[in-house]
């Protein structure tokens, strides 16, 4: 059996090399996820411990709130505090740190570096010591920064900034005075290598003071070098009993799981977006695998036949066809593995280009890796192999002496029992998925997603026969006898066609479902924008980050200028729960949007607040109530006086500006509102406020249509990615379709030159191959279509009371789906065609 | 004087190279006439396939020249080769006639519409009628018995008027009773409707319906019948094999020695 095995792999190796790739596409893609986070993770891990000290000493309570980027912390820590702890026993150093990351560098060609991506982080220069024993920052060329006028950056800013050493750096701060210039005089670098991205920036430590604490003498955090021998903990402990209170010594350890935690989420949500994808991929390579083996096991089984007639037990048969697949599963998991790695590289440039830099860290590939890939690679292809290798050994000796064999199929009414059930247990999944929340809400929702799809495919030879006959009729009328074969054929096997289609099927869904939500969610914008944004202009920082009050002041003084509205966006813990807070003065609001209060007043005094219906649901609260407010410098109280129906530009609650002096936060503005004196004013006030912003790159002016531009923008780069990613399992499906029709044309050799003998052209012939690929690649994607339309809207209606109230069919972008897929069928078509049409016409006929 | 409805001159056909050279066709000059029934009869292996393939341009030759009315099928394209097999020329096959696609009447009228013509209602009738099909025409050939799938592969042969029919051994896979439906058709076909028909077969009594048998072996013709019966058929068969005994071996098929029709 062995050898037939091995025969059979051989004779048949272009067929197999087709469905391996489907195993190939759906690893790599395994492996290439699995593989970019590893480097990820690595490259954040080295970053993080080569920028940590043995010892922190920062303000109490910071961990709950690190990585809140809508706060910014003020409190400080005296220099005579950093004197003190020059005496902790077994400090070796002691070195003040000032840090900051509300700097921008601007490059020669006048545009922020970086932007929305990674982060900029300013610090004052020292040689001190990380974790890992090597200075936290190296300066490779030039020379460390000495005095108000000289800067150091990292090499990839400088770069792409446009600067040498030597030249004047211009900066932006959010600081009174944004401007800040200094001579580039070295280069410097963090000690663990890469940045990911984020760009440095380095002064000396009295400037640094200057520029973010106002020139007084004091530190953001301190950082404590242990002497050789003393551990972390027993420098932390002797640190903590010098400090007053309000401070605290952190061991470096922690500090590094601190950030390496937050790190995490994000690095996880990342890995299961990433996964989902080669989830799909590889559910869609199963569709192409049991064709394929189907196929096979259908062509071959005469000769299985004949080897059961021969003597050969069931199970032998059985093992033969799994021995082939398992020989296909490990050689396609190698070159997805293969792959994957190379995928994992893309992935790190396409990164880059977001402006997320692992340059600094080569690609992990770790023994978990090649686990996983060889796992899955070898368990999908067996299970799809296990059908059909089932169904060859139910066939029955005597069928060797038949002339046509049909192989023995599991009735359809089993068949469609079975996707009833499926079908029902998918919309049980989604709807209590729809009605959880968070992570393991999503997940049932995928889950159900998917079986419903199985559902779907295991009944489309059914669905499938109206799609193809009214395409027969069109064909017929286009085409004649030509279009009319292509149809019988299409229809000869309805479950080869119609798992051929599935697979397609499943990714156009899914592109179909995206598209959906993605215009749902465009028109949404564009609604709520119409109906709330009613300013005729918004100030606001494309990086997302506040600046300096000074710029309301100078749009005030701005002809034409009838109305202001500044607003600061700040984060609170309320009950543990964290609540967004939009500060603003009510009364200059309410003069430019329209918002009411559901129940009570808007009109937000000192130590009040108006709260979303959300998030008074959320809170159990009230008007009339309390509740207390947390920030890392303290908690206030402030009592419920508004209850307003959800709003897009207030969030989830509105506060005195009060509120902020009160938590010795400081006042900057996040957006300021602008309206003009009068309709025709309004250009001219465009221009004159684009002029006044000009020179602060980080501030744009946006009108309303150019605000949800912005908005929709976003949600289309998202939806790219996400059809790019798609792509992928329909590269898989046009591959299955290749290979249905390769097959099904070796299948019907004889009947093609009998067609060929009685006169049919090649040209006919191609195209009859071409039309049944047409109508396979459409059937898909009808299917997957309606099947997307009917997730779309399901899913929009489900999430419309989270501010997608809109629902909005892309009508014509669906029917490019299908004029889409009709060209994929072409192609597909193209290899098929042109072996069917070189077939030599008696040699065809003769074939047995 | 009837006019020529297929000429071979000199035909060469070699398949292979060296020493596993085999000369399937040694030379074979041949007139076919239009309106005649000829068989083609010899030993396996004597090349009558192979004979049939090049006339009906389905294969090509060493050398030697074919002409199928007055065209010379030498140096014609594939697309002209394809349009000539298409109008000109019919065929039916030992088995594997019909495209299990089509239901008969499809089947039938597949070379027509192929070439995107209207058949012509009175001859369709005419055949439908002569193959005794009409009863049979929306089944699929999985549906019909080897003999009607057989007149379903004559009707289609017929049905665009072409020059010539070739049948491969068409009642090779049939009963006598089925087979003699058949013959009757093809006979019927050259009698009443002056159609032109070469049939490969190894069954005397299959030949006896023909006007002509040429006799084939080791790719030379080597003899010639008018107006055969089986009889005389059968006698012939004995002499080219006794002929060819003394020569080398060359085998008839045990069946048609014994002049019993194959089953
Ligand atoms: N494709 C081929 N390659 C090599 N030799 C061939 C090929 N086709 C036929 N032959 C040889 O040519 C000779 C004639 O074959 P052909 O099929 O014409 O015989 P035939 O008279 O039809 O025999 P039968 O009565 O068995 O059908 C035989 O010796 C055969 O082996
Ligand atoms: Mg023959």
């Amino acid at each position: 059996m062995l050898k037939v095995t091995w025969r059979n792999l051989f004779a048949r190796k272009i067929r197999l090399v087709l469905s391996g790739f489907a195993i190939v596409i759906g690893v790599a893609f395994v492996a290439g996820s699995l593989v970019f986070t590893d480097t990820m993770s690595k490259s954040f891990d080295d970053i993080i411990k080569g920028g940590t000290s043995d010892v922190t000493v920062r303000p109490a309570g910071q961990d709950n709130w690190s990585g809140d980027s809508a706060l910014i912390d003020t409190r400080a820590i005296p220099a005579r505090t950093l004197q003190s702890l020059e005496s902790v026993p077994g400090a070796a150093r002691v070195d003040g740190t000032v840090s900051s990351q509300s700097l921008f560098v601007i490059g020669t060609n006048g545009k922020v570096v970086g932007g929305t991506g990674a982060p900029t982080l300013s610090f004052n220069y020292n040689d001190a010591p990380s974790i890992t024993g090597k200075p936290s920052v190296l300066i490779s060329q030039g020379h460390a920064p000495h005095g108000a006028h000289q800067v150091a950056l990292d090499p990839t800013t400088v770069d792409k900034a446009g600067y040498a050493l030597g030249d004047t750096v211009q900066m932006i701060s959010s600081g009174d005075r944004p401007h800040v210039t200094a001579k580039l005089v070295g280069i410097g670098q963090f000690g663990g290598g890469g940045l990911a991205g984020a760009s440095l920036v380095l002064f000396d430590t009295h400037t640094a003071q200057q520029l973010f604490f106002g020139g007084r003498d004091v530190y953001s955090s301190v950082a404590l070098t242990a002497q050789d021998g003393v551990s972390q903990q027993q420098l932390a402990h002797e640190a903590s009993e010098k400090l007053p209170s309000g401070l605290e010594a952190v061991t470096g350890d922690v500090v590094a799981k601190e950030t390496q935690d937050q790190i995490a989420t994000v690095l996880n949500f990342l890995n299961i977006f990433l996964l989902v994808f080669a989830a799909i991929a590889l559910v869609v390579g199963t569709f192409l695998i049991i064709n394929t083996f189907s196929i096979l096991v259908a062509q071959r089984s005469r000769e299985l036949a004949l080897l059961r007639a021969l003597g050969a037990a069931r199970r032998q048969v059985t093992r033969s066809v799994l021995l082939e697949a398992l020989v296909v599963g490990f050689i396609g998991s190698t070159l997805g593995l293969l792959g994957g790695f190379g995928l994992a590289a893309a992935l790190k440039a396409v990164f880059a280009t977001f402006g997320l830099d692992l340059s600094a860290t080569a690609l992990v590939f770790s023994a978990r890796t090649v686990v996983v890939s060889y796992l899955v690679g070898l368990l999908v292809t067996m299970f799809a192999a296990y059908l059909p290798a089932r169904r060859a050994a139910s066939i029955a000796p005597v069928a060797a002496m038949r002339d046509d064999i049909a192989l023995p199929e599991s009735s359809i009414r089993r068949r469609l029992v079975v996707a009833g059930v499926l079908g029902v247990i998918g919309i049980g999944l989604m709807a209590g998925g729809l009605a959880g929340s968070g992570g393991s809400g999503a997940a049932l929702v995928g889950v159900g997603v998917f079986a419903i799809l199985i559902s779907v495919a295991l009944m489309s030879p059914v669905l499938g026969r109206p799609v193809l006959r009214a395409l027969g009729v069109v064909y017929r009328r286009a085409y004649g006898t030509v279009g009319s074969l292509a149809t019988e054929n299409s229809l000869r096997n309805p479950r080869r066609t119609a798992a051929t289609a599935s697979a397609l099927m499943i990714g156009m869904a899914l592109v179909t479902t995206m598209s959906v939500l993605g215009a749902s969610v465009n028109k949404s914008i564009d609604v709520s924008v119409k109906k709330e944004f009613t300013a005729d202009y918004l100030v606001s920082n494309a990086i997302g980050q506040p600046f300096s009050t000074k710029i309301a002041e100078q749009v005030r003084d701005t002809d034409g200028v009838a109305k202001v509205a500044q607003l600061q966006w700040l984060s609170a813990k309320v009950d543990g729960q964290s609540l967004n807070l939009t500060a603003s003065d009510p009364g200059e609001l309410r003069s430019i949007f329209d918002v009411p209060a559901r129940s009570g007043t808007m009109d937000v005094r000192d130590g009040q607040i108006a709260l979303s219906g959300d998030a008074a649901k959320k809170l159990h609260a009230g008007v009339g109530d309390t509740i207390s407010m947390a920030f890392p410098t303290g908690t206030q109280k402030a009592q419920v006086v508004g209850v307003f129906t959800s709003s897009n530009v207030l969030g989830s609650s509105l506060v005195p500006f009060s509120t902020v002096e009160r938590a010795r936060l400081p006042r900057f503005d996040s957006s300021v509102a602008v309206n003009a004196d009068s309709p025709a004013d309004v250009a001219a006030v465009g221009n004159r406020l684009d002029a006044l912003t000009q020179d602060v790159p980080t501030v744009t002016v946006q009108s309303q249509q150019e605000f949800s531009d912005a908005q929709r923008a976003g949600v289309d780069q998202l939806l790219y990615l996400i059809y790019a990613l798609l792509g992928l399992a329909i590269i898989i499906a046009v591959l299955g379709i290749i290979n249905t029709l390769a097959l099904s044309v070796i299948e019907r050799t004889r009947e093609v030159g009998l067609l060929r003998a009685v006169g049919l052209s090649r040209r006919q012939l191609r195209r009859m191959v071409r039309l049944e690929s047409i109508a396979i690649a459409v059937l898909g994607a009808v299917l997957g279509v309606v099947m997307g339309l009917v997730f779309g809207v399901v899913l929009q209606r489900a999430v419309a009371d989270q501010g997608i109230t809109e629902l909005a069919v892309p009508g014509l972008q669906l029917v490019v789906f299908i004029v889409l897929a009709a060209v994929v069928g072409v192609l597909a078509a193209v290899l098929p065609a042109r072996r069917a049409a070189k077939l030599n016409v008696l040699r065809a006929i003769t074939t047995e | 004087m009837t006019t020529i409805a297929a000429r071979a001159t000199a035909l060469t056909k070699v398949y292979g190279k060296g020493d596993a050279e085999v000369r399937a066709l040694d030379g074979v000059s041949l007139e076919i006439g239009s309106g005649e029934f000829t068989a083609v009869m010899g030993p396996s292996g004597s090349g009558k396939s192979t004979l049939m393939h090049c006339l009906a341009a389905l294969d090509t030759v060493s050398s030697g020249e074919i002409h199928i009315g007055d065209t010379n099928i030498a140096g014609l394209s594939d697309k002209k080769l394809t349009e000539l097999r298409r109008d000109d020329i019919g065929f039916v096959f030992q088995s594997f006639n019909l495209v299990p696609t089509l239901s008969a009447q499809e089947n039938i009228l597949l070379p027509l519409s192929i070439a995107g013509r209207q058949p012509e209602a009175e001859w369709f009738d005419t055949v439908i009628e002569a193959v005794g099909l009409r009863d049979r025409l929306g089944h699929r050939p999985s549906e019909m018995s080897g003999g009607q799938q057989q007149r379903v592969a004559c009707a289609r042969a017929l049905m665009s008027r072409p020059s010539i029919v070739f049948a491969d051994e068409p009642t090779g896979n049939l009963d006598s009773t089925s087979g003699a439906e058949v013959l009757g058709f093809l006979q019927r076909s050259v009698r009443d409707f002056g159609q032109t028909i070469v049939m490969v077969t190894h069954d005397p009594v299959a030949a006896s319906y023909t006007d002509r048998v040429v006799f084939l072996a080791d790719g030379r013709l080597v003899d010639e019948l008018h107006a055969p019966t089986a009889d005389s058929v059968l006698e012939r068969m004995s002499q080219i094999q006794l002929r060819h005994n003394r020569q080398g071996p060359v085998e008839f098929q045990d069946a048609a020695l014994a002049g019993e029709p194959e089953s």
